[in-house]
């Protein structure tokens, strides 16, 4: 939602208005959409106290204005509101994007006192057996809808946050009626996008373009009758029903800035698959890396770009679509994205829908050490 | 009650501040933010809580004498504001 109200006309670059801080890849959930990388880093190599302070110093200083807190759950950070407090002092809108689970009401208190401005909170299903098999985890959605109630009743903007997939579509209503009852402000239905571990599960995960239809019409149908009143919703459709590509991060470069655990900066979350040389953090400082790095500046503009985007006039608008995209399902990272109806190699994404109609291998439950795809956790739902 | 006698209060869920790189005051929200021309800014500086519209207006009046009446600038801006869930009226 956020993306429109944050464009800019990319003339000049302009500030990295959104920095993503991935405290740390641990989760205590183990999603199967899960679009973190496959092999996570070192816990050892994550990012001290004082080195995110100075993340947030300096790109705060360059105009950076939203600060999301994600992860991995954040919360497992003790530090987080010593960072939260920094990142309030220095005038960041401060998000914290969580899972619920390890938030307690005191803890809602402490952060509120620290300076957090919103919270979003991710659910997997409507109801406590489909969030728990999702999640991976027992008593998941009693802990959420608990620390739901309490976020609002301690006044904080609330999000809520489900990844919509093939294992709770087909439960959209009582989704938005859940949202109802937990007084939600924002609710993102968002497909689940098919990055980094959930790459794997992709064929388990996509829904039918049938079951897409009918949960945008049940969306449709329950804002004709919300009357401006209760939390707003935001269908996400996935791209690969879509006959042009997402305007993927507004442009490489022009608006989001991700720091991962380890202190790598990179111009999206999932980028770091890209064969390309990201700057750390720890090496550099974010006015070096944003405005003088070449990864940063590689896929800016429009000289980097293949055809059919070199002569489409769409290509202000989608910037040729998702990079990572291009490189997960070509072994290109400079081709246009096939979802692209104009991509000559369309065909994969069609091949993807087809496939996703029969999935030929297990689900795999999201894992922190895998030690082989072939051989991590194999759950059916 | 008139309209003008309404006292509009912003919605906690909206932060209003200046932003140096902007060059503009924006309002920030969960994720997202709105950039605000001069005028409005202007309005909204002087939404406390406790003022009226028609304060307000007078306010602006005091401070721009040069715009003339703002009555239906002010009213046309808060329509939006209403409508954009920025500004509400009542508890």
């Amino acid at each position: 939602m956020a993306i429109n109200q944050l464009s800019e006309t990319q003339e000049k670059v302009g500030p990295p208005l959104w920095l993503l801080a991935e405290l740390t890849y641990d989760c205590p959930l183990h999603c199967p959409y899960c679009s973190n990388p496959s092999v996570l880093g070192d816990k050892k190599d994550e990012l001290s106290t004082e080195q995110w302070l100075k993340v947030l110093t300096e790109a705060r200083a360059m105009g950076a204005v939203q600060l999301g807190f994600s992860g991995g759950e954040p919360l497992l950070r003790k530090d987080l509101e010593t960072m939260v407090k920094h990142g309030r002092e220095l005038g960041f809108y401060t998000n914290l994007i969580t899972s619920g689970i390890g938030l307690s009401e005191k803890r809602i208190a402490t952060l509120k006192k620290s300076g957090l401005d919103h919270i979003q909170i991710s659910f997997q299903g409507a109801d406590p057996g489909v969030n728990d098999a999702i999640a991976g985890r027992g008593n998941a959605y009693e802990q959420k809808f608990k620390m739901a109630q309490a976020v609002k009743a301690q006044g904080y903007p609330m999000v809520l946050n489900f990844v919509i997939s093939k294992q709770n579509i087909t439960q959209m209503l009582d989704i938005l009626r859940l949202s109802c009852e937990l007084e939600a402000d924002y609710v993102e239905l968002a497909t689940a996008q098919y990055y980094g571990w959930a790459f794997h599960n992709r064929d388990h995960l996509l829904p039918s373009q049938e079951e897409l239809i009918e949960a945008e019409l049940i969306v449709n149908e329950f804002r004709d009758q919300q009357q401006g009143k209760g939390p707003q919703f935001i269908f996400v459709t996935p791209d690969y029903y879509e006959q042009r590509p997402k305007a993927c991060m507004n442009g490489w470069g022009s608006t989001f800035l991700t720091v991962t655990p380890d202190g790598s900066a990179l111009p999206c979350h999932s980028a770091k698959m890209l064969p390309l040389k990201f700057p750390n953090v720890k090496d550099k400082s974010i006015g070096d890396i944003w405005c003088k790095d070449f990864s940063f500046d590689y896929f800016r503009g429009d000289s980097w770009m293949p055809q059919p985007c070199q002569n489409c006039d769409e290509k202000e608008k989608d910037f040729g679509g998702c990079r990572c995209q291009a490189y997960m399902l070509t072994g290109d990272m400079h081709k246009t994205d096939p979802v692209c109806s104009k991509s000559p190699d369309h065909h994969l994404i069609e091949q993807a829908i087809a496939n996703a109609k029969k999935p030929s291998s297990p689900l795999l439950m999201r894992v922190n050490k895998p030690q082989g795809l072939t051989e991590i956790a194999r759950v059916k739902l | 009650m008139s309209e003008q006698a309404m006292i509009p209060k912003l919605n906690s869920m909206f932060r209003f501040q200046y932003e140096k790189a902007q060059g503009c005051h924006v309002l920030l929200f969960p994720e997202g933010m709105v950039k605000l021309n001069d005028s409005a800014s202007e309005i909204i500086k002087l939404i406390d809580g406790n003022s009226s519209v028609e304060q307000i207006v007078n306010l602006l009046a005091a401070q721009f004498p040069e715009a003339g009446d703002l009555t239906d600038d002010v009213a046309e801006f808060l329509i939006t504001a209403v409508e954009k869930k920025w500004v509400y009226y009542g508890d």
